[in-house]
């Protein structure tokens, strides 16, 4: 759906934005693109828009070649970026039908059934006369997602999308964008919340300084480390039985060297040992992004 | 696209305040001249204003000269000025783009309702200071009206009614395109920038820049090609021809 070869945006001489980055994103997909912020991916997002040109390198989304071609793939695209637009003196439903007025294939016949049917899928069906100068952060943030519904896109990339939205709002856009994601829709979101992605994803990318560092199934990325975690208020004795295999210790919690947690809880358990809790090692999203970047591109460290 | 912009120029209350604002202008102006009744010395204040004394029917082309030399370019530019960057400040430019709207036709549609609005805006203004003059000064009791002499310098040719609003109508047109002018330079800078205060400054730095330089002398030789030199031109509407 989207691939990029060696895609590279500089700012003048010396700021490179985006360096290099080879995407690669599949149809049906739920891809997560993380990295700190400044990390260039927004940049990225409005490259794959065709908002801004590339310095260097190859774009192609659904398979044609933007910015070449970019007004024959956006109509497939439904997009947020940098957060949520709309005229704050019209009320949303207002600004939907006008967007939806301004360009191809919005014919006049169904359009207020386009409109309604995008509101009613972000939960704003019931919004009144009031301008969007009165509407909440999370209310625009769910406008903003209609307007990007409204065209049914093949592909869905959202920047940020749910920024300003309280914990509930972030659960109904996750389930929102399962179920497009089940309807066959492609969903490129770009965050730098973790947990977000870490709940709705099934592939990420990693951004770091402008570079992709990192790009992945979540599944692979976070499969077993061949380390067992163990709980046990027996944690001496444990410590003795195991000689040799435990590799950390924090009170009573341990860190085995041993595949198969399965195997280890029959082993303490046989040698009488109480076993609280016990589950093989993953590695947190966090800890394999904070393994791949550097560091916060927002920090300004003195030379 | 056209329809769209022409919806967003409609539905802002701005774009009526400042319709009501170029009405103001001259209603405010044929108060003190009605109640006063001290005409303004030949060759200075506006033209026609001697003149709607004892003629309201010509007000309206005396509102014209009042709005054009700056109330209504200052407006023009305000808007125009506004009309992409504002959008690119409010965010709604990028989905606009990515909807996907080719740039060609957003500023064709752009132009086009800001021609709308001066049109909207002479209109209102017409309306408006023929109803303030004829109430206010009256109307000549003969068929005819008389052009004023300081316009005309030459006194005592009449034009009737028909021939009154066909030249409003010709000053209308040509007052427009002096506004296309404007809106085309407010417009480029509103492009450029992502602030609309900027590109409407910019946009009057320009058009002062060039009345200062209409009058300088030792501009002479540019002065033909100022945006600013022929804006006043379309009072010779209102002038015959004498052989």
């Amino acid at each position: 759906m989207i691939v990029t070869r060696d895609l590279t945006k500089r700012y003048g001489r010396r700021i490179v934005a985006v360096d290099g980055v080879d995407l690669d994103v599949r149809e049906g997909d739920r891809y997560g693109l993380l990295g700190p912020n400044g990390s260039g991916k927004t940049t990225l997002v409005r490259m794959l828009l065709g908002l801004v040109f590339a310095t260097r390198g190859e774009i192609e989304v659904l398979g044609l070649s933007v910015p070449r071609r970019v007004r024959e793939v956006l109509p497939q695209v439904g997009a947020m970026v940098e957060g949520p637009g709309a005229y704050p003196h019209l009320s949303g439903r207002a600004n939907l039908t006008l967007l939806d007025a301004a360009g191809p294939g919005g014919g006049r016949r169904g359009r207020r059934d386009r409109v309604e049917e995008a509101l009613q899928r972000v939960g704003l069906a019931g919004v009144d006369r009031r301008p969007v100068r009165a509407y909440s952060l999370g209310m625009r943030q769910r406008l903003g997602l209609a307007a990007a519904l409204m065209r049914r896109p093949r592909l869905l990339v959202l920047d940020e999308p749910t920024n300003g939205l309280d914990p509930r709002g972030i659960r109904e856009v996750r389930d929102l964008l399962t179920e497009l994601n089940a309807g066959g829709t492609t969903v490129f979101l770009s965050s730098h919340l973790l947990g977000e992605i870490e709940a709705f994803c099934t592939r990420v990318g990693v951004m770091d300084a402008g570079r992709l560092v990192l790009q992945d199934e979540l599944a692979t990325l976070r499969a077993p480390t061949g380390r067992t975690l163990v709980a046990t208020p027996d944690a001496d004795r444990a410590v003795a039985l195991l000689d040799g295999r435990v590799e950390g210790r924090d009170g009573h919690r341990l860190t085995v060297r041993h595949a198969d947690p399965g195997e280890l809880n029959a082993e303490l358990v046989g040698a009488g040992l109480q076993v609280t809790e016990i589950g093989p090692e993953r590695r947190s999203l966090e800890q394999i992004v904070l393994d791949a970047t550097t560091t916060s591109s927002d920090r300004v460290e003195a030379a | 696209m056209i329809r769209v912009e022409l919806a967003k120029l409609f539905r802002r209350p701005r774009t009526y305040v400042i319709t009501v604002l170029l009405c103001a202008l001259p209603f405010i102006v044929a108060v003190f001249l009605a109640t006063t009744r001290i005409p303004p010395p030949p060759g200075q204040g506006g033209a026609f204003l001697s003149a709607v004394l004892s003629n309201g029917a010509l007000y309206p082309a005396a509102a014209m000269a009042l709005i054009m030399p700056v109330f209504l370019p200052v407006s023009v530019a305000v808007l125009a000025g506004d009309s992409v960057a504002g959008e690119a400040a409010t965010g709604t430019l990028r989905y606009l783009l990515i909807r996907p709207v080719s740039r060609t036709r957003l500023l064709v549609a752009k132009l086009v309702a800001l021609v709308t609005f001066v049109l909207f805006a002479i209109g209102v203004v017409l309306v408006t200071s023929y109803l303030t003059g004829m109430a206010l000064f009256g109307s000549q009791p003969s068929a005819g009206v008389a052009l004023p002499a300081d316009v005309t310098s030459l006194s005592g040719v009449t034009i009737t009614h028909a021939g009154l609003v066909l030249r409003l109508l010709g000053t209308v047109a040509y007052i427009v395109v002096s506004m296309i002018g404007v809106a085309a330079i407010a417009l480029f800078l509103s492009t450029v920038t992502d602030s609309a205060l900027g590109a409407a400054m910019g946009a009057l730095a320009v058009l002062v820049t060039s009345q200062v330089l209409v009058t300088l002398d030792a501009a002479a030789s540019i002065r033909p090609y100022l945006p600013t030199r022929y804006w006043l031109a379309w009072i010779d509407f209102f002038r015959e021809v004498t052989s």
